[in-house]
């Protein structure tokens, strides 16, 4: 976005600076006291792929982009490093990278969170158990998105590694520690620190104590001296040693997720956010205890105040959701544009019987079942294109329906009410049939950029910018909202028919089916 | 028979010569198979280019049929792309104005509200997305009215039934309320569809600066409105809004 939504009445400063160090780019929002965006820079980064499956990103391009969009946000902003407050950070969560703390040089590209090499790696890990080793002290599975494996596969594979890093001449960091270190002085003294939502995805940290887990550590082979203190998401880290904001406050970090759950200010126990794009994830607070999932879903921590006691949260994802929209309109061609499906689906009353499950790579949560492949169930003569793309849309709204049962077999909470963000949100249909599946009202905020403003909120609260969180909720403003219009009868007939084509898209593939 | 005009038959004859799967010819094979000058072909030839109905391949020279012959047989903007690219701005402009936003287009004899912001004060609120809205005396429809021909020849046809007493009803009164607001780039409606509600409404075009949809605020008279004339900083922040919707539709800075 090159243009930044710039009407009259912006109020002046002070500002909070927020850095979104996300997958694709990396951008800097300006926020006002209001929680309203003053200006927006962005740049993307390369996306590095050496073989299939794997991702890289190249850690010095990414933080030139952060220096220079962030001279551009505050740029056009019109503001000085007066004006700024506190500097906020979130960032694409579970990458991986490790630099020689003498010279800052990474000794290896990022390995990114999509990145696949460490499948085999996890499953020896998993040894007699399998993958809930670690389950009980980290609340993830042993899977090759955390961090922890890929640390272990770099200390492996480039050379020499392991000896440099148990001299302690090493440092690792997800990409909110490598944004920090440099922010703060980088080999001039830079801070090197997490935060508990970040390091809650590395498989290393212990959920109930907060610290990195010893005997973890000894099991996945990797030296204590590389990794950064863990602090909570908002406190003054240090100070931003030169650049555009030179002396302010480095006071924020949260894993993107999480910094979505704090945008949308759900403070409260049994709140919960839903942020729809290429996939969607789910989180809900859950308070001040973490809670064991056994339907499938990740215990992590939503975020911790300073001093405050952490907020657990409970994390459940859709592998495929806005990216079943592209794969219609780029594989099927039945659609010009993504926002055509809502047409195209809006032409037919109902779903003609045609239910469509996108198991593309298999069921995640709350099934987890690797064998499983897409299938379109209920087909008749009568069922047209229409009802497909009604189909498509149903299918991401019984999707995050499964998820909110299975946060309320684990947690006992109800869902009273789920925030939305992401881009189909301007999705009116679905965001009418998730609300009408869910038989739950669905609430849409009015800044759309939830992420960004979550690591400002943090930020904000640490330097005192804001008074507290009760604050931050009246900053809270409705955009839209969807009430249930289903009745019980038919959604429950409806349900049934979904886990029907769920079912059959089980245990397709077996031992004799060779993929590719 | 009535006269017709040479140089459009004989870009008709060149685009049908292009036509027809990958075709792609020189100059000289055009001009000789239409049997005219090479200097005359060339002036048709760069004519069409400009407009977009043919190009050139800068490597060969040749020519070939233009992108904006498909755009043409498929030109209607999606009304859910255009809720998908305001989003952003009417949410600011909800929060700037502090009023509830709509973005409408023309359906039938109406305007259909496809895109609808709460006003930003926590009250209880009903999403209006589908509603239908009067053409000749609301803001949105006025807008739509102004800058869209179809809209104008469709309102000719409606009866204009007084809803409000400030209801503009007779034929010569409306038409100058057009011409104002096609003079001054947006539309008001001062209690003229409902009692103690006014609203503001500006144009959003296109890439080729056609009218898609219109998009306002609406709210307390009160609010909107000081000493009997609509609020200047709520019609700047409307007119910035329908522009920035504009721009990214596509539509050059106007």
């Amino acid at each position: 976005m090159s243009d930044t939504p710039s009407t009259s009445s912006h109020g002046h400063g002070p500002f909070i600076a927020a850095i979104d160090q996300g997958t694709t780019s990396s951008r800097c929002i300006v926020f006002d006291k209001d929680g309203r965006i003053v200006s927006v820079d962005q740049k993307e980064h390369e996306q590095i792929f050496p073989k299939p499956g794997w991702v890289e990103h190249d850690a010095a391009e990414i933080w030139a982009n952060v220096q220079q969009v962030v001279a551009g946000a505050v740029a056009k902003a019109g503001v000085t490093a007066d004006d700024v407050k506190a500097i906020g950070i979130t960032n694409q969560r579970e990458t991986t990278l490790l630099w020689d703390k003498h010279t800052g040089e990474p000794v290896h590209n990022a390995i990114v969170w999509q990145d696949t090499r460490t499948d085999a790696l996890c499953k020896e890990l998993g040894r007699n158990v399998g993958q809930d080793r670690f389950r009980r002290e980290t609340g993830l599975p042993l899977a090759s998105y955390f961090a922890g494996p890929k640390i272990r596969w770099l200390l492996d594979n480039v050379e020499g590694l392991r000896e440099r890093a148990e001299r302690g001449d090493i440092l690792f960091g997800t990409m909110d520690s490598w944004v920090i270190w440099n922010l703060t002085g980088g080999v001039n003294g830079g801070v090197h620190v997490t935060d508990v939502t970040n390091a809650s995805r590395t498989l290393l940290m212990n959920l109930h104590t907060l610290e990195w887990d010893d005997k973890i550590l000894q099991s996945i082979g990797i030296p204590a001296e590389v990794l950064p203190e863990i602090k909570s998401s908002a406190e003054v880290y240090g100070l931003a040693a030169g650049g555009t904001l030179a002396g302010v406050p480095v006071a924020s970090a949260l894993g993107d997720q999480q910094a979505a759950l704090f945008g949308q200010t759900c403070f409260s126990q049994g709140e919960a956010k839903s942020t729809y794009g290429t996939g969607t994830f789910m989180l809900m607070n859950t308070g001040n205890q973490p809670v064991n999932s056994y339907n499938g879903l990740l215990t992590t921590v939503g975020y911790r105040i300073g001093d405050q006691d952490a907020v657990y949260a409970l994390e459940g994802s859709i592998a495929v959701t806005g990216s079943l929209v592209q794969w219609m309109r780029d594989q099927m061609g039945l659609i010009n544009s993504a926002a055509e499906i809502e047409t195209l689906a809006s032409t037919v009353e109902d779903n003609g019987g045609a239910y469509f499950v996108p198991a593309f790579s298999g069921l995640f949560a709350p099934y987890w079942r690797s064998d499983a492949r897409g299938v379109i169930a209920g087909l008749t003569r009568y069922v047209t294109k229409a009802h497909i793309a009604r189909a498509v849309l149903e299918a991401t709204a019984w999707q995050t329906r499964e998820i909110t049962d299975a946060m309320t077999k684990d947690s006992g909470v109800e869902l009273t009410a789920l925030k939305v963000d992401g881009g189909m949100t301007s999705n009116n249909l679905l965001m009418q049939t998730i609300s009408d599946f869910l038989d739950a009202p669905v609430v849409r905020p009015m800044v759309a950029e939830t992420t960004c403003l979550g690591a400002a909120y943090a930020a904000g609260l640490a330097v005192g910018f804001w008074s507290s969180t009760d604050e931050l909720r009246a900053n809270w403003r409705r955009a839209a909202e969807w009430t249930p219009r289903m009745d019980a009868a038919t959604r429950d007939r409806e349900y049934k028919s979904w886990l029907k084509a769920v079912e059959r898209s089980m245990g397709w593939l077996d031992d004799d089916t060779v993929e590719e | 028979m009535a006269r017709t005009i040479q140089s459009l038959e004989r870009a008709a004859a060149v685009l049908r010569l292009l036509a027809g799967g990958e075709r792609r010819l020189g100059l000289s094979d055009i001009s000789s198979a239409i049997g005219l000058a090479k200097g005359t072909t060339h002036g048709i030839l760069r004519t069409l280019q400009q407009e977009g109905f043919v190009e050139q391949d800068p490597a060969s020279g040749r020519y070939q049929l233009g992108a904006e012959l498909l755009r043409l047989g498929n030109s209607y903007l999606d009304v859910h792309e255009l809720r998908a690219r305001a989003l952003v701005w009417t949410d600011d402009l909800a929060r700037s104005s502090g009023e509830s936003v709509y973005l409408g287009v023309l359906h039938q004899q109406g305007v259909l509200i496809v895109h609808h912001v709460f006003r930003p004060d926590d009250s209880r609120q009903v999403l209006e997305v589908g509603a239908m809205h009067p053409l000749y005396s609301t803001a949105l429809g006025k807008v739509l009215c102004a800058y869209d021909p179809v809209a104008h020849s469709e309102v000719a046809e409606v009866e204009r039934e007084p809803l409000t007493p400030h209801t503009v009803t007779g034929a010569d009164a409306f038409e100058t309320a057009l011409e104002l607001t096609r003079a001054r780039g947006w539309a008001a409606d001062v209690e003229e569809t409902w009692e103690g509600v006014a609203s503001v409404a500006a144009p959003v075009h296109d890439r080729r600066r056609m009218p898609v949809g219109s998009v306002g605020i609406t709210g307390a008279v009160e609010r909107v409105c000081q000493d009997g004339v609509v609020r200047p900083e709520i019609v700047a922040a409307v007119r910035d809004c329908a522009r920035a919707v504009s721009r990214d539709l596509g539509a050059g800075r106007f």
